[in-house]
């Protein structure tokens, strides 16, 4: 399955810097391959009730020697109760999965959303800031606390993992994690106001060894270019 | 309208009875129109209302397809995208499609249930002159470039003071709450009149299928409408006054109003679904040429989902980081929404599988319905699953499904409907079958737009950006929506068109022209607007089809029920609840101003409110309250009639002269609305007081217990008094003591709450905690004011005569209301007491 997924994933129409179908990170592959199961079975359950409706009206008669009682039972119930608990306990599995779970602690970074702008903040490196850069390691799991100073904005790169809304008041916690070192996109996902659709921010991950070194000079460059 | 005496059979009985029903129930020409208060009038003009807000609504929708067309386009700026899609969303949802959904009810339902008309023909115009008022400040509001630019959702903080200073958000939260009162009153008068108001022999088990729709729809109006109503109050107490309710730095929380919202949001979504399956249950069986399949477990359905919708908001919420855990509760209620669904939707397919289909207009619309709604399903199933909303919350792929389980399966069966009963309302026939290629510009429009929609959003393009890049990979697919969209509007003109054209050259249409098995078409067509000339029985036996056609001439003669015109009275029947056995004669008000007067001031109230002239909104609030007591002034009956006959046999005494009245049910009616608003404020109280930031550690100084146990005292005294009133009444005796001290009670009870208003801490603007100590003191002030303007009615009714020992409905209601305000006011001050120690269990959180 897996195989067969990284194959329809890389098909071209799936391409795209913010593009969920084209996962570069374990929480994004696990939802990828969720969404195809997915899709699988809605097509064959669209298919089914399409090819229905055809029948009973091209044929009149067809579904007759089925019972009105049996129609509904059978589609009603005995459908619905051999589809949705599987995918309940599969999406319940693969979302725990996902989580931040305690006793595991990986690096943190702090990230602020403002009108209109990302904030992050690192804590384990001396507590230095970027604006509207993300810098984080590759191939390994990494916290991200999502809070804002405004309104509700929400942190997103669709290419890692899902999004986590940031509230004011509160903290959210989302773990993510990079496969590969490289350039990848984030947004804000949550209307925020007349700047909500350029509220982007870029995302770099570097190779472990290289991040501390790469991220005390973008902090320093960072902090030339906002004077 | 009323040119229906062609249609009549020929000879004396039927047209001398039209011509004297006719005289009584006609609304009058000219300037009288504005006095309408009949059903069908009301009903027409509330469709078109609602098609004329589709449509601006409808281009508002075209011009962010423009706009989103092609990457960096200029077409608008951000701040008038911001407003247009706002709009776009709102008035779709509360201009359009609720109202026209209550439209349909409004027009149908009593000749569904074979009734001459609803049971509260004024609050029907009152419903629909507040919706006209409301519609059209928002509507005024876009073209003053005002209009609300928070979303339709209007998510705090961003539609604070803070960060919405302008007017914009006040319109949405006014004109919105003014237009959802309006629909919430028409729920009432709608469940009501479903229960009281039907053809003798009707019982609850076998009403027509639409009825049971349209009866679970306005219940779960009447639960749904009030915690966006709260929530709507409450914020614009906060913008307007500075009550921190949803404000995270003095201890509101913003995901309040979020909890608020979706408790009305997402039943929303089956309130205007379920007519739509409504429809659907009652033309497939007609095309099907043979009765629903399925009728008990559809209601069985209909009721389960209406209850599932109530308990799975939170799947709106799932990434603002609740546990997963609960997440995964919500996440299955939502799944498990899809049994009654399919119930539904393979209950339509035996219905097609054991009948002889034929295949028509209407039919071809419900081929769009079943293609689109099983998609939109199939994609709703997919966003109930927690991990894939994750990332597809918030982006098009959601626009694309919300467009396919609301747009797609409110248009398709909308658009069967108005084919299918458009020989009713017109009275003639499609000439020419435009009908045919506008449904497959529609189809192929929408799919073409809302498909392409799932691909954008799983590429990453989130919702309501105005503008984008164009190397994320997008272009393409906006574009196809983009030219989607007006292949669908040139589709929804042509329907237009062939509307003008049926009205203009369509043949008149004959008599059940689908042979259709319901009541509505056992009558004139376009209908009278008595409706029925006399009102029919229906057979004992369950399986007793209804055979409209035959039934209809002898209707007309006047051989069923009320078949003569009495005391120049508008006459209907109401009958026992279940069993639908008659119980009362009603007689209904004639045709008034009053519905426009009182909808003017209450307008006036709402645009006084709006330009912040705080006063004069309260002195008209109060204007529009003395108007209400004006109207309940005379009404009903000033004398004791007894039993008088209905026809057949059978004597009824008049509704003023029962205890089952159509009033009392509309009070309990209300009493759930109102009740259902309490207890979100309750829930509003505990969620802040649970999961808020920066409370404090205590509050000093407590309120004083005196004054809250003094005011539950006299709450309680005033509703002792109303029950020695009405036994006074009762025994023939004086009750003007009673009430003299009723309302002595109750503005004892007002002074004690606003001391205790007045001495909240910390101040209701420093701290949430106070907001909510104040907000819930508000609520007893309110009940208690209310029940001193029923208490002034009672008085001035108990003069005129129309409260005597044999008519004491008035006073029930008032014991009703004050018992309703005594347990209101003692959980309320129990509660204000209460939070000190609650603060102190808690203790100060980060």
């Amino acid at each position: 399955m897996a195989v067969q997924v990284g194959t329809l994933a890389v098909l071209p129409g799936c391409k795209g810097q913010l593009s969920a179908l084209d996962p570069s990170g374990p929480a994004g592959a696990s939802i990828a391959t969720l969404w195809w199961v997915m899709l699988v079975g809605a097509g064959v359950l669209f298919a089914l009730v399409m090819v229905l409706f055809a029948l009973v009206i091209r044929r009149p008669g067809w579904g007759s020697s089925v019972s009105p009682e049996r129609w509904i039972v059978l589609g009603g119930l005995v459908l619905p109760a051999a589809v949705l608990p599987p995918l309940i306990a599969y999406a319940l599995i693969a979302g725990e999965r996902l989580l931040p779970l305690p006793g595991h602690a990986p690096p943190r970074i702090e990230a602020v959303g403002r009108q209109w702008a990302w904030t992050f903040r690192y804590p384990d490196h001396g507590g230095v800031e970027t604006r509207n850069v993300l810098h984080m390691p590759a191939g390994t799991p990494v916290d991200i606390l999502v809070t804002s100073q405004d309104v509700i904005h929400a942190f997103w790169i669709p290419r890692f993992a899902g999004k986590i809304d940031a509230l004011p008041g509160h903290v959210n916690r989302l773990r993510i994690q990079a496969d590969q070192p490289g350039r990848y996109a984030g947004q804000c996902n949550e209307f925020c106001g007349l700047g909500h659709a350029g509220m982007r921010f870029d995302v770099i991950v570097y190779r472990p060894e290289d991040f501390s070194a790469a991220l005390a000079r973008a902090a320093v460059s960072g902090e030339s270019e906002r004077k | 309208m009323s040119e229906a005496v062609e249609q009549l059979p020929q000879g004396g009985p039927a047209l001398r009875l039209h011509r004297q029903l006719a005289a009584i129930w006609a609304t009058g020409p000219g300037l009288q129109r504005l006095a309408a208060v009949n059903h069908s009038v009301i009903g027409l003009r509330m469709m078109i209302t609602s098609f004329t807000f589709f449509a601006i609504a409808g281009v508002l929708g075209m011009l962010t397809r423009v706009q989103l067309a092609t990457p960096k386009g200029d077409f608008m700026d951000p701040e008038t995208y911001n407003q247009v899609f706002t709009m776009h969303g709102s008035m779709m949802l509360f201009l359009f499609a609720i109202p026209m959904v209550e439209s349909f009810a409004v027009y149908l339902t009593p000749k569904i249930l074979g009734t001459r008309d609803f049971a509260f023909p004024r609050l029907t115009a009152y419903g629909y002159w507040c919706y006209l008022f409301g519609g059209t400040i928002l509507t005024v509001a876009l073209i003053a470039r005002v209009a609300p630019n928070g979303g339709w959702f209007m998510y705090t903080p961003l539609s604070s003071n803070v960060y919405t200073p302008g007017v914009n958000a006040d319109v949405w939260l006014l004109g919105v709450t003014f237009v959802e009162i309006s629909a919430l009153s028409l729920a009432m008068e709608i469940v009501v009149s479903i229960l009281k108001m039907r053809a003798p022999g009707m019982s609850l088990d076998r009403m027509p299928i639409f009825g049971w729709y349209i009866l679970v729809t306005a219940m779960m109006m009447i639960l749904a409408f009030p915690p966006l109503i709260l929530g709507s109050i409450l914020l614009e107490t906060e913008r307007a006054f500075g009550l921190p309710f949803f404000d995270p730095t003095r201890g509101g929380d913003p995901l309040l109003w979020q909890h608020l919202f979706w408790l009305f949001g997402h039943p929303d979504v089956y309130i205007i679904f379920l007519p739509m399956a409504g429809v659907l249950s009652t033309i497939i069986p007609v095309f099907a040429s043979r009765p629903l399949v399925g009728y008990r477990a559809i209601v069985v359905a209909i009721v389960a989902l209406a209850f599932l919708s109530f308990g799975i908001w939170v799947h709106h919420m799932f990434t603002v980081g609740i546990p997963h855990l609960a997440l995964a509760f919500f996440s299955a209620g939502s799944a498990i929404v899809a049994v009654p669904t399919a119930v539904q939707i393979f209950a339509w397919l035996a219905t097609l599988a054991h009948g002889r289909p034929r295949w028509d207009v209407p039919m071809l619309y419900i081929f769009g319905f079943f293609f689109v709604f099983v998609m939109g399903g199939l994609t709703g199933v997919m966003l109930a699953i927690v991990p894939f909303d994750w990332q597809a919350h918030d982006t098009y792929f959601v626009v694309a499904h919300m467009h396919y389980v609301v747009a797609g399966a409110l248009a398709f069966p909308m658009l069967a409907a108005f084919y299918y009963w458009l020989p009713l309302l017109t009275g003639r026939t499609a000439v020419h079958r435009l009908s045919v290629p506008a449904f497959w510009l529609v189809f192929v429009g929408f799919n073409l737009t809302f498909f392409m929609m799932h691909l954008t959003g799983l590429l990453g393009m989130p919702r309501r950006i105005y503008t984008y890049q164009g190397n994320e990979g997008w272009n393409w697919l906006n574009l196809l929506s983009s030219v989607g969209g007006f292949v669908m509007t040139i589709g929804f003109g042509l329907v237009v068109i062939d509307l003008i054209v049926q009205l203009r050259y369509g043949r008149r249409a004959r008599r059940n022209p689908w042979g259709s098995v319901t009541l509505e078409w056992a009558m004139s067509i376009p209908p009278a607007p008595y409706a029925f000339a006399s009102i029919p029985h229906l057979g004992t036996n369950r399986t007793d089809p209804i055979a409209p056609g035959e039934l209809a001439p002898s209707l007309a003669r006047g051989e069923g029920y009320l078949g003569f015109a009495r005391n120049g009275w508008q006459e209907t029947l109401g009958v026992q609840m279940t069993s639908g056995v008659p119980d009362q004669l009603i007689v209904l008000p004639r045709p008034t101003y009053l519905p426009l007067c009182t909808a003017l001031a209450t307008a006036a109230a709402v645009l006084a409110m709006l330009f912040k002239f705080y006063l004069l909104a309260l002195a008209l609030a109060l204007v529009t309250a003395g108007l209400f007591l004006f109207s309940g002034h005379r009404a009903g009956l000033a004398r004791d009639y007894g039993p008088m006959p209905v026809g057949h046999g059978v004597n009824v005494p008049p509704h003023t002269e029962v205890a089952e009245a159509p009033a009392w049910l509309a009070l309990i009616c209300t009493l759930v609305a109102d009740g259902t608003l309490f207890t979100s404020l309750l829930f509003g109280t505990f969620y802040l007081w649970i999961a808020a930031p920066n409370w404090p550690a205590a509050i000093t100084p407590e309120p004083s217990r005196m004054l809250a146990l003094f005011a539950v005292a006299t709450l309680a005294v005033a509703a002792a008094a109303a029950r020695g009133s009405l036994r006074a009444v009762v025994a023939g005796g004086r009750a003007s003591g009673w009430i003299g001290l009723a309302v002595l009670a109750l503005l004892a009870a007002i002074a004690a709450a606003v001391g205790l208003i007045v001495g909240v801490a910390p101040h209701p603007r420093d701290h949430a905690l106070g907001a909510t100590a104040a907000a819930l003191l508000g609520y007893v002030v309110l009940h208690a004011g209310i029940g001193f303007l029923f208490l002034v009615s009672n008085f001035l009714r108990l003069g005129a005569g129309f409260i005597a020992p044999r008519r004491v409905l008035d006073l029930r209601l008032t014991r009703l209301w004050l018992d309703y305000t005594l347990v209101t006011g003692v959980i309320a001050m129990g509660l204000v007491l209460a939070l000190p120690a609650l603060v102190t269990m808690l203790g100060a959180r980060p």
